[in-house]
């Protein structure tokens, strides 16, 4: 996938680039990947982006939710809503908690006295490659990573937000970075929240095949947008002593 | 509730089937190649998107005044000469193919491929009455000899090698030493076959659609035993659900245009068999005898219910073929008739939901089912549903919903959460080599088995955000 695709400024082109943006860390990336946030807020200053972190932040309910805990999850969501009612746009570091908030606040807080503002934050929520690449336009990077990349394909960033551009357009726009194709790498890393310890043995047994493939790509690094995937796929290449690495795609970027 | 409740855990009855090598090297096979194939035939044709929304459409129009559809099809079958029986249950669906094989005095059915059949284990109950049911799709007539079950909808020996398929024919068949070369093989499963359809008095088949504006019953098959099953045989029982009645024609060429591209592939199957009651005077071939078992197990129900939108789906077996999970461990693993993705909500449908207390949770909910499916049902949406009613309806282990229902409680509290996060950076501590995780008591051992878990970083983001 290349520079065909890498027209998203002109979509964009309308309306001003903001000036600022919060960013909603996430659970994981707060807990496990901090490093990846402090990537994403060095880059967005340097693009000219003031950004912002509304305090007392924790997880957007997405375990609840999948599994089923509809009004525990509704509680999580109104409380979210609350603390990015003020934000222009909101950037989210994982795809799947930029589709929860995008795709199932609104269900979940139809008929509350928060339903306008769940509209609101969906409208104005951004994964951070789309917020990058269809929002500020900007593509140009550079990277300090060496060897071939290959892209993972989150399943909730391309099934759900349908995105399998940004990223891509991200990689390919990389200065200096070779980007190799990921034989299968629109499925599923076996993560799925809770799946992974529900049914750890299958969970294992798909991510087996992701290395696999990506062993076969040749790249040296995975790229991927969002947290759960990356704890899966790093956990299997730790785990098999691998030299290859897995990275958040704010990792990559310079 | 039709089917024995399977009680082996589905944990256990999973890695059983990951311990498979053969079925794993059959699955891996055969899904790529289904994979692929599907791909292809949608990429070289571009109206197919919008088929697949027509066809959609259709489903949801239908099952909107399916009353009045069912009874335009009734009218119209037995205007041509058939009979029709409404059947509620698995056990009703039995006892009307029973009644119709004691009284024609049938001894033989031959079967062409039909999961509704397999449904109401009508193959158990043939033989109990002294009738033997007779599989003629290869791939059922190979399960068959295996005394097994279909582990797929479309492809139900998708789980055999060929190499087991010639070593099966070999025994069962009294055929010793026979290559695992597929043409040999179906070549001494088509003389095998060939007599029985000639012995047989009964030809059961099931049905992939049923037009209600002219009574047609549709058969979509590759090997021409659906033809065969319908027209040699003195009786014919198809045996359907209800929700496979599409109003006219015109609807049934859109479903013919996305069904076999979907399954396997190909641009239209086979052989499409259209059927039109019994023989009439002056025709020469067809049965004397055409009856249509509409099957309802549960489906009505569903009209209104949460799982409607399985009622769309066209058995193609698409959404097995992409999910990973059905990919890793098959269709037995499952433990009911229906696998796979589709397979979890109509076994909840036929069983009721505490049926799939487990299986709701076989999914990481990745969506290739919803993307690959030629109607879009939007599967991973019903499973979380399904997770709902567990909930809901307290089937769920009451120690989960505790988990659940405290950790909701964290996440509403910034101090709490900040205090959780802080026990588990000290609770962590003493399993903690190398900057990561491989070994964790008790339940988190699930994940630590497998994979390394990363330590909790020594400061949150949110605690360095002052200092970036």
């Amino acid at each position: 996938m290349t520079g065909e695709h890498a027209r998203p400024g002109a979509a964009s082109a309308s309306t001003a680039a903001p000036r600022r943006a919060a960013l909603m860390i996430t659970c994981l990336a707060d807990m496990f990947y901090p490093e990846v946030g402090e990537r994403i807020v060095r880059l967005l200053r340097r693009l000219g982006v003031e950004v912002t972190l509304p305090p007392g932040q924790t997880c957007c309910g997405l375990p609840l939710f999948n599994s089923g805990y509809h009004d525990e999850a509704a509680a999580v969501a109104q409380r979210t809503v609350a603390l990015f009612r003020e934000d222009e746009a909101v950037i989210v570091p994982s795809g799947s908690c930029a589709w929860m908030v995008k795709h199932e606040y609104p269900g979940l807080l139809r008929g509350s006295a928060d339903a306008a503002a769940a509209e609101r934050l969906a409208e104005r929520t951004w994964e951070f490659s789309q917020f990058l690449v269809r929002r500020l336009g900007h593509t140009a990077f550079e990277t300090d990573v060496q060897g071939p990349l290959a892209y993972h394909d989150s399943c909730h960033l391309l099934r759900g937000l349908h995105e399998g551009i940004a990223p891509r357009t991200l990689l390919s726009h990389l200065a200096g970075a070779q980007v190799v194709p990921l034989p299968g790498s629109d499925e599923c890393c076996g993560f799925g929240g809770s799946f992974s310890v529900r049914l750890p043995e299958v969970s294992t047994s798909i991510l087996d095949r992701k290395l696999a493939n990506l062993e076969a790509s040749g790249a040296r690094c995975l790229v991927a947008c969002d947290a759960g995937c990356l704890m899966q796929i790093r956990g299997g290449l730790a785990r098999r002593n691998s030299p290859l690495r897995a990275l958040h795609l704010a990792e990559v970027l310079k | 509730m039709t089917e024995p409740i399977v009680t082996t855990p589905l944990r256990e009855r999973a890695t059983n089937a990951l311990g498979d090598r053969l079925l794993h090297e059959a699955l891996d096979i055969a899904t790529t190649r289904f994979i692929t194939l599907r791909r292809e035939a949608f990429d070289d044709f571009p109206e197919g998107e919008q088929l697949r929304d027509r066809a959609r459409a259709i489903k949801e129009a239908t099952l909107q005044r399916l009353d009045t559809y069912l009874e335009m099809l009734v009218a119209n079958v037995e205007r041509l000469g058939g009979h029709v029986h409404f059947a509620a249950t698995a056990e009703e669906a039995r006892d009307i193919v029973l009644g119709i094989a004691r009284r024609t005095g049938a001894r033989m059915a031959v079967k062409s491929k039909s999961m509704a059949t397999e449904e109401i284990h009508l193959n158990d109950a043939l033989q109990a009455i002294g009738v033997t049911p007779v599989e003629t799709d290869l791939g059922e007539y190979i399960i068959q000899l295996a005394h097994e079950r279909p582990s797929h909808i479309i492809a139900p020996a998708i789980h055999k090698t060929k190499g087991q398929v010639a070593e099966l024919f070999s025994r069962e068949l009294g055929r010793p030493g026979l290559p695992a070369d597929p043409e040999v093989l179906t070549k001494i499963a088509r003389e095998e076959l060939r007599e029985k359809f000639l012995q047989a008095d009964l030809g059961i088949t099931g049905a992939n659609f049923a037009v209600a504006d002219t009574g047609t019953v549709v058969l979509v098959t590759n090997e021409g035993n659906g033809r065969m099953a319908t027209s040699l045989p003195r009786v014919h029982v198809a045996v359907m659900g209800v929700e496979k009645v599409i109003p006219s024609m015109t609807d049934l060429a859109v479903f013919l245009a996305i069904l076999a591209k979907s399954a396997t592939g190909q641009k239209l199957s086979v052989y499409t068999t259209l059927v039109q009651g019994p023989r009439r005077p002056g025709e020469l071939e067809g049965p004397d005898e055409f009856h249509l078992v509409l099957l309802d197990n549960g489906r009505i129900a569903q009209i209104g219910g949460t799982l409607r939108e399985s009622l769309y789906c066209l058995r193609c077996g698409a959404c097995l073929n992409v999910c990973p999970v059905y990919r890793q461990i098959g269709g037995h693993a499952y433990g009911y008739t229906y696998p796979g993705p589709i397979g979890i909500l109509l076994t909840a449908m036929i069983n009721g939901p505490g049926s799939v207390k487990d299986l709701a949770h076989a999914s990481s909910l990745c969506g290739a089912c919803a993307e690959a499916c030629p109607v879009r049902i939007d599967i991973p949406r019903m499973l979380i549903e399904l997770r709902r009613e567990m909930d809901a309806r307290r089937i769920a282990p009451w120690t989960e919903r505790v988990v659940f229902k405290t950790f909701a409680r964290i996440l509403r509290s910034p101090w709490l959460y900040r205090v959780g996060a802080r026990i588990g950076r000290i609770a962590q501590r003493p399993f903690v080599r190398d900057g990561g995780i491989r070994a964790l008591p008790f339940f988190f051992g699930h994940w630590t088995r497998t994979r390394d878990l990363p330590p909790m970083s020594a400061r949150t983001f949110q605690e360095r955000w002052r200092d970036l």
